[in-house]
């Protein structure tokens, strides 16, 4: 299992898609309407090396009592300026698109962490504090203190992507099995 | 004295709604583990065992803490199941949307239903149709909840096949969880409801999916086997287990159609029953 650590830096070209890693260190959580608001306002938090997290968590009385991902693919276009910025991580579910992919490449990766597993997630979690609280609770950025965060790396930085292997996969038996 | 026993009635309701929630959103049923379990054990790919681990201490963490297992709570789906004593009322259909609101304010769960246009968020999970209520006749007073994340429900797909096509079954529920990927969460069950009319074929796929998974018949076995040959796995990382079960139910349709719904549900198959005594 290989180990990472916030603020990443060209560690993270050594990772090939499949490898599994644990995370520790701060992410920041960011869905759509915190990637318009950075879009618009600049990134609030540093970004090099930093790591953003798709994810709209459940916050009560400073902690984190659920935090699993969101899907990916809804931020595909919206991805660019962070990267560009110094972010070199990003967290989700379900992968992201092929301007994505090209994007990470030589820069950084995307990392799955398992849907649904919110409580999991927040076992891990300390709530360090948040940006553009006015979004509401689901669209704040907040920043937060993993622990072993168990994750995949589903998009490498060398174009190496899981999830658009195993759909390329499943199409090729859906034809051998119902087409031919 | 009637309004009286209306009102503990009514009370009772809205009592086993929200316990049946509580019960549903902290934890998941036994087949359902056991599913999970029986598929980790025979998953070869290293990165889907991964998954399978992450799922099974999330689980466990949620039911030790009390916390939901997942942050998408769902949308209200009830059956009810009504004996010959107790009337099918809007009190009855008020006292479910009670244990509903309460369900939301203490487990607490997230607000999810909205006006479909405007997109106003109600903040306590009811609106129009919502909690969505069936209501059958039986013996007992029974509440079963069923809450229903987007993730999955947003892949469900509905067809109107040719009455010529039942041997293509399989194939259309295959393709459903094609075009799915790894965005709805499997390891999956799939509620599949064949027959009735357009909208029955649907709340047919629903009430599949409360029906226990640790068992098949040879045709669920062969529409689960004919996805999971697809090998998108869990979360869409690649993996022996892409459906844990494939659960049926059919119902009589025109003999010119075959309407099959295909409801799709995540690893977090989640549903609980109260009973509710009738003070006679």
């Amino acid at each position: 299992m290989i180990h990472l650590t916030t603020p990443l830096g060209d560690e993270v070209l050594e990772l090939r898609a499949g490898d599994a890693v644990t995370l520790s260190g701060t992410v920041y959580t960011a869905r759509d309407e915190a990637h318009q608001r950075m879009m618009q306002e600049g990134i609030p938090f540093d970004p090099q090396g930093a790591v953003v997290y798709h994810c709209g968590p459940v916050v009560q009385d400073g902690r984190v009592l659920a935090a699993g991902p969101t899907t990916s693919a809804r931020m595909n276009r919206l991805s660019g300026f962070i990267l560009d910025a110094g972010v070199r991580a990003l967290i989700g579910k379900g992968g992201m698109g092929p301007e994505v992919r090209e994007e990470l490449r030589g820069r950084g990766v995307y990392l799955a962490f398992t849907g649904g597993c919110a409580a999991l997630a927040a076992a891990r979690m300390t709530l360090k504090g948040v940006y553009f609280e006015d979004l509401g609770m689901a669209e704040a950025v907040w920043e937060i203190e993993l622990d072993h965060l168990p994750l995949i790396v589903g998009i490498d930085a060398h174009g190496g992507d899981l999830f658009s292997e195993v759909v390329r996969q499943a199409k090729i038996q859906f034809e051998q099995r119902f087409n031919t | 004295m009637i309004e009286r026993a209306a009102s503990g009635l009514s009370g009772a309701v809205a009592s086993a709604t929200y316990s049946a929630f509580l019960e549903a959103e902290t934890s998941i049923p036994t087949d359902v583990r056991r599913a999970l379990a029986r598929a980790r054990d025979r998953e070869q790919s290293a990165t889907a065992r991964t998954q399978f681990e992450n799922i099974e201490e999330n689980i466990r963490y949620a039911e030790e803490h009390g916390l939901p297992v997942c942050q998408d709570t769902g949308v209200p789906i009830v059956y009810l199941t009504l004996p010959p004593t107790v009337p099918f009322t809007h009190d009855l259909l008020d006292a479910v949307a009670e244990g509903v609101r309460r369900a939301t304010r203490e487990i607490p769960l997230r607000p999810n239903v909205v006006d479909p246009l405007s997109r106003e968020n109600s903040g306590d999970n009811t609106g129009a149709g919502m909690p969505a209520v069936h209501v059958t006749p039986g013996d007992e007073l029974t509440v079963t909840v069923l809450p229903k994340g987007a993730g999955a429900e947003n892949c469900s797909r509905i067809g109107m096949l040719l009455p010529s096509q039942t041997g293509e079954i399989a194939r259309f529920v295959a393709e459903t969880v094609l075009i799915a990927g790894g965005r709805p969460c499997p390891p999956l069950v799939l509620g599949v409801g064949i027959g009735s009319t357009f909208d029955g074929a649907a709340a047919l796929a629903k009430e599949a999916l409360l029906l226990p998974i640790d068992e098949m018949t040879t045709f669920e076995q062969e529409i689960c086997d004919a996805v999971n040959a697809l090998g998108i796995g869990p979360m869409g990382l690649g993996g022996d287990t892409t459906a844990l079960a494939v659960k049926v139910k059919t119902g009589a349709c025109h003999t010119a159609s075959l309407p099959v719904a295909v409801n799709v549900q995540c690893w977090a198959c989640r549903r609980a029953t109260r009973c509710v005594e009738v003070e006679e």
